[in-house]
């Protein structure tokens, strides 16, 4: 009983869901993006308080000193929902695994300047830390954010998180084995150097506003820390036969360059809203970034020597840049 | 008297290397044909081997590729890299 | 420390040992916070927690083979979404009526799913163990992907059926979805641990199967292709969820003795609160599905009388019980479908789903499959409505129901001994009488009565003119429920019309 309907429209009562064309002002075709986001988090109606959070409503709006009109303007530019995302990961990690299996046939870490893997062992390692912290940030924003534009991005961060800690703890298994995660660990807890950031991440969990965390987390402290590790420290190891980590961390570098997209977009439109938005924005990310050059300096230092201060100073720059245009007030100066 | 354990499987190409290796591996498990899935119960003890499905497909398998089918499962799992283990422990 | 230069490798890590240097290995004792401030809420519930290494992950799964095999999954179900979109398949449909189905579903139950993303979301930050940490951050993606993945799913039939149109928005008002809704507001508002054992446990491991097997079997057999590949994809993510039930409730029971007690309630309370939340799924099953593929009574026999029973016998050895009142709710398989359905078709102006009464050969099939109810007490009811709407007198009600205080269902249960006494109980707490449908859910509001005071009940919410205005019509505009499209008998609705006309005389529909 089935028909021949393949050649001919049927006539359809309506383009999209009611609540996406009150948006648009009419009923047009919508993206999956939009019917995946848009307005799925509840408003209203709510049955009982948190018993863990009595003075709070679930979805409380007033956990966060940032203001919107709307949050679901604060759109994700690279309009990931679950699909669209995973498959995007999916083609990323094949790479990564790929080049792990090569570097393994090959013995490409093995080739690395000794003294340049104990190196390695030392800043790269205890990253893996450093991104589990990150994830648990992200987890965060997802728990309390309001609105599906900002916490679908931050349960895909959240992911994304787990997955550079695990391809760091596989590039530590490459360099040494379990012993070499153990050590990192050791590194994590107790070297001098490693303890501002410790301290920083640390700090970082207990942040009350989400977005002063997202901030803090997204773009102060990834901004940094990214082209610090996976750039600058990463291109002075090629000297030293350490091509192969490279090729393994361009997952980390493309994944910064996309999410610095979303984070400036998302921060540029939070800005744009209100001057008090701007301010506070403004205001968080001149003092986390203090604590995050606190945090990097040293690791700088032991990386790259005498150059590792004008680095940092350079990248503080960039990000100053990248501030400026998202509209935060002052010159989010360098501490 | 005997817990069944049971897994649920969606009717795919794939599937059907699993469920023959489980019916196989399985003596005495029953299996129910549904729209679309099929439904494997065994007293108290199911095993799927990764050898035994890599020999039916053709080529390696990785154990977890059966999150690609797998419905439902009722027991307590005990994964390790070259079974899984179904058991309730009445 | 340098790794020897011929290239010999350290030992192959087994999957265990692997897994664990991935994850495990992650976390670290905290110096520079105290540990209550980084998980402030790990303590509050009572549960004692000794090692939380003792959690034993089933499923290891590291994110590069997440992000492989989900990826895998998408693609796949994305093919068949858009293909059925093309194809229009919706045309292939049993009939018209299949659809009402998963109007119930997107306004009812995507919205959990929704929830259930970030609920997840919060016990993946808050609890204090990596291992379950990982496996509830999995959740709670997971639980985005559905229900993204049914938006898109039921956006096409959106695109023709009414009913559909403002799921989030109904969800937030309408009277029956605060069933659902309230029920996954009390999880995201309990405890950590408490949410673990009401969602994960109870109801991802307990009762999930009775919604989706044979709710997805049911699409199969009704010719939704869409809906069911969408089933069968994230069944197998269920899977997992289930997993994370079943170890998250043996590692409370082993890590203290003084645990079973709280999860011995917990269990009860979800076991009730949930076997009253699906009420609404066995009306599914059982009336709106044209092609039936198993009874309510059915499913109920095989997801929880034997996998249920199964389940019960391996807890015993840790002094947990069945839940109390299992056997009301195994009682009740006979009745809940008739009775949910009953009501909806009396309140059919205030639905946005269409109702009809069972033809001859669906009273017949419900003759069989309910012995011991169908004819005794549910068929003669349809039989009279049948004959009053052939009259033109088609029966309605006027009223608006009491509303469980708890499950938020209208009063309509009846007493085990005697399915003709509808089932009411009732309390007093600080000088104000409050209603219940039944013990369960009484016991469940005088163990915490200050959280269940604070319940939105839609007749209430109507009688306190917060919901639109005095009248029927104010209150439906509220709900934006369409008015003469939505709501009312399948026969006379736009969706019955246009089914008329796509299948007439098998020519290509204008």
């Amino acid at each position: 009983m089935s028909l021949e309907i393949q050649t001919n429209t049927l006539q359809q009562r309506r383009q999209t869901f009611a609540h996406i064309a009150r948006r648009f002002g009419e009923d047009r075709p919508a993206t999956r993006y939009e019917e995946a986001t848009l307005d799925l988090q509840p408003q209203r109606g709510f049955h009982y308080r948190p018993t863990w959070d009595p003075a709070h409503t679930l979805y409380d709006k007033s956990r966060t000193a940032i203001t919107m009109a709307d949050w679901y303007q604060l759109t994700d530019p690279r309009q990931f929902y679950y699909g669209t995302y995973t498959i995007s990961r999916a083609r990323m990690i094949e790479t990564v695994d790929r080049n792990f299996e090569s570097v393994a046939r090959r013995g490409l870490f093995d080739a690395i300047d000794p003294d340049w893997q104990d190196l390695v062992r030392f800043y790269l390692i205890p990253l893996r830390h450093v991104e589990w912290g990150a994830n648990m940030n992200a987890c965060n924003i997802t728990d309390v954010g309001c609105g599906t534009t900002i916490t679908q991005p931050a349960i895909f961060a959240a992911m994304d998180r787990l997955g550079m800690a695990q391809i760091i703890s596989r590039l530590g298994l490459g360099l040494g084995g379990a012993e070499t995660l153990a050590l990192g660990k050791d590194i994590w807890m107790t070297a001098p150097e490693w303890q501002p950031m410790r301290r920083l991440v640390e700090d970082s969990l207990v942040i009350e506003d989400w977005f002063e965390q997202l901030v803090m987390q997204f773009f102060t402290l990834d901004g940094l820390l990214f082209p610090l590790v996976y750039e600058a420290f990463d291109e002075r190891g090629i000297a030293h036969g350490a091509s192969g980590l490279s090729l393994i961390c361009e997952f980390m570098v493309d994944w910064q360059r996309e999410s610095s997209r979303w984070i400036d977009a998302v921060l540029t439109r939070a800005a744009r809203e209100s001057s008090e938005n701007a301010a506070l924005i403004g205001r968080w990310h001149t003092h986390w970034q203090a604590r995050g050059i606190e945090a990097l300096a040293p690791l700088a230092s032991k990386v790259l020597g005498d150059e590792g201060e004008g680095v940092l100073a350079a990248l503080a720059g960039s990000l100053a840049g990248r501030a400026a245009k998202i509209g935060m007030p002052g010159e989010g100066a360098v501490a | 008297m005997s817990s069944l354990v049971s897994i649920v499987l969606q009717n795919t190409d794939d599937a059907r290397a699993i469920i023959d290796a489980v019916m196989t591996d399985n003596p005495e498990a029953v299996a129910s044909r549904y729209p679309a899935m099929v439904k494997i119960d065994s007293p108290g003890e199911l095993v799927m081997n990764k050898a035994s499905i890599a020999d039916r497909l053709g080529r390696d398998f990785e154990l977890q590729e059966i999150h690609l089918c797998l419905v439902n499962i009722s027991g307590n799992i005990d994964e390790d890299d070259d079974r899984i283990v179904l058991r309730w422990n009445s | 420390m340098n790794v020897a230069a011929n290239h010999t490798r350290p030992r192959k890590l087994n999957l265990k040992e692997r897994y664990n240097h991935l994850t495990r290995g992650l976390d670290w004792d905290f110096s520079y916070q105290p540990k209550e401030k980084v998980f402030p809420f790990s303590d509050y519930e009572g549960i004692k927690i000794h090692d939380w290494d003792a959690f034993e992950d089933p499923f290891r799964l590291t994110m590069d083979a997440y992000w492989k095999f989900q990826a895998e999954k998408e693609r796949k179900l994305y093919a068949v979404i858009d293909s059925f979109s093309q194809n229009n398949g919706q045309v292939n449909l049993s009939d018209a009526r299949y659809v009402n189905a998963l109007k119930l579903f997107i306004t009812g139950i995507s919205p959990l799913e929704y929830a259930a993303h970030r609920g997840y979301a919060h016990v993946g930050r808050h609890f204090p163990g990596v291992g379950p940490r990982i496996a509830c951050q999995m959740q709670s993606i997971d639980e985005l992907r559905h229900a993204q993945t049914q938006i898109h799913t039921i956006s096409h039939f959106n695109k023709f059926f009414d009913g559909m149109h403002d799921p989030w928005h109904m969800y937030d008002r309408v009277w029956y979805l605060s069933v659902p809704k309230s029920f996954f507001d009390d999880a995201m508002s309990a405890g950590p641990f408490e949410f673990l054992t009401a969602i994960s446990f109870s109801f991802e491991y307990v009762l999930t199967s009775l919604l989706f097997v044979p709710f997805m079997s049911g699409a199969a057999f009704n010719g939704d292709m869409a809906t069911v590949t969408f089933g069968f994809s994230a069944q197998s993510d269920e899977s997992r969820h289930m997993t994370l039930g079943l170890e998250i409730i043996k590692f409370m029971l082993e890590q203290d003795e003084a645990n079973v007690p709280i999860v011995q309630k917990w269990i009860d309370k979800w076991f009730w609160r949930g076997f009253r939340l699906l009420s609404i799924v066995a009306m599914m099953t059982d009336y709106i599905l044209p092609k039936k593929v198993m009874s309510w009574r059915e499913s109920w026999e095989m997801y929880f009388e034997q996998a249920g029973g199964a389940l019960f016998r391996d807890l015993s050895r840790y002094g947990i019980t069945l839940p109390k009142y299992h056997e009301m709710a195994t009682a009740g398989k006979d009745h809940i479908s008739h009775q949910t359905w009953a009501t909806f078709y009396q309140y059919t102006h205030a639905a946005a789903f269409h109702t009809w009464t069972p033809s001859d050969a669906e009273k017949a099939w419900f003759t069989e499959k309910y012995p011991d109810s169908f004819a005794q007490y549910y068929g003669p009811r349809f039989d009279h409505w049948e004959k009053q709407q052939a009259s033109g007198d088609r029966f309605s009600n006027d009223g608006l129901p009491m509303i469980c205080q708890v499950c938020t269902i209208p009063a309509i249960f009846t007493e085990v001994e005697d399915p003709t006494r509808i089932s009411l109980r009732s309390c007093e707490h600080n000088g104000e009488k409050y209603h219940f449908c039944s013990d369960g859910c009484r016991d469940i509001f005088l163990d915490e009565p200050e959280k269940y005071v604070q319940a939105m009940l839609p007749v209430s919410q109507i009688f306190q003119g917060q919901c639109g205005g005095a009248g029927l019509s104010e209150v439906l505009d509220w709900y934006h429920l369409n008015q003469g499209a939505d709501n009312c008998d399948h026969l006379e609705s736009r969706d019955a019309a246009m089914w008329e006309q796509w299948h007439r005389s098998g020519k290509d529909p204008a």
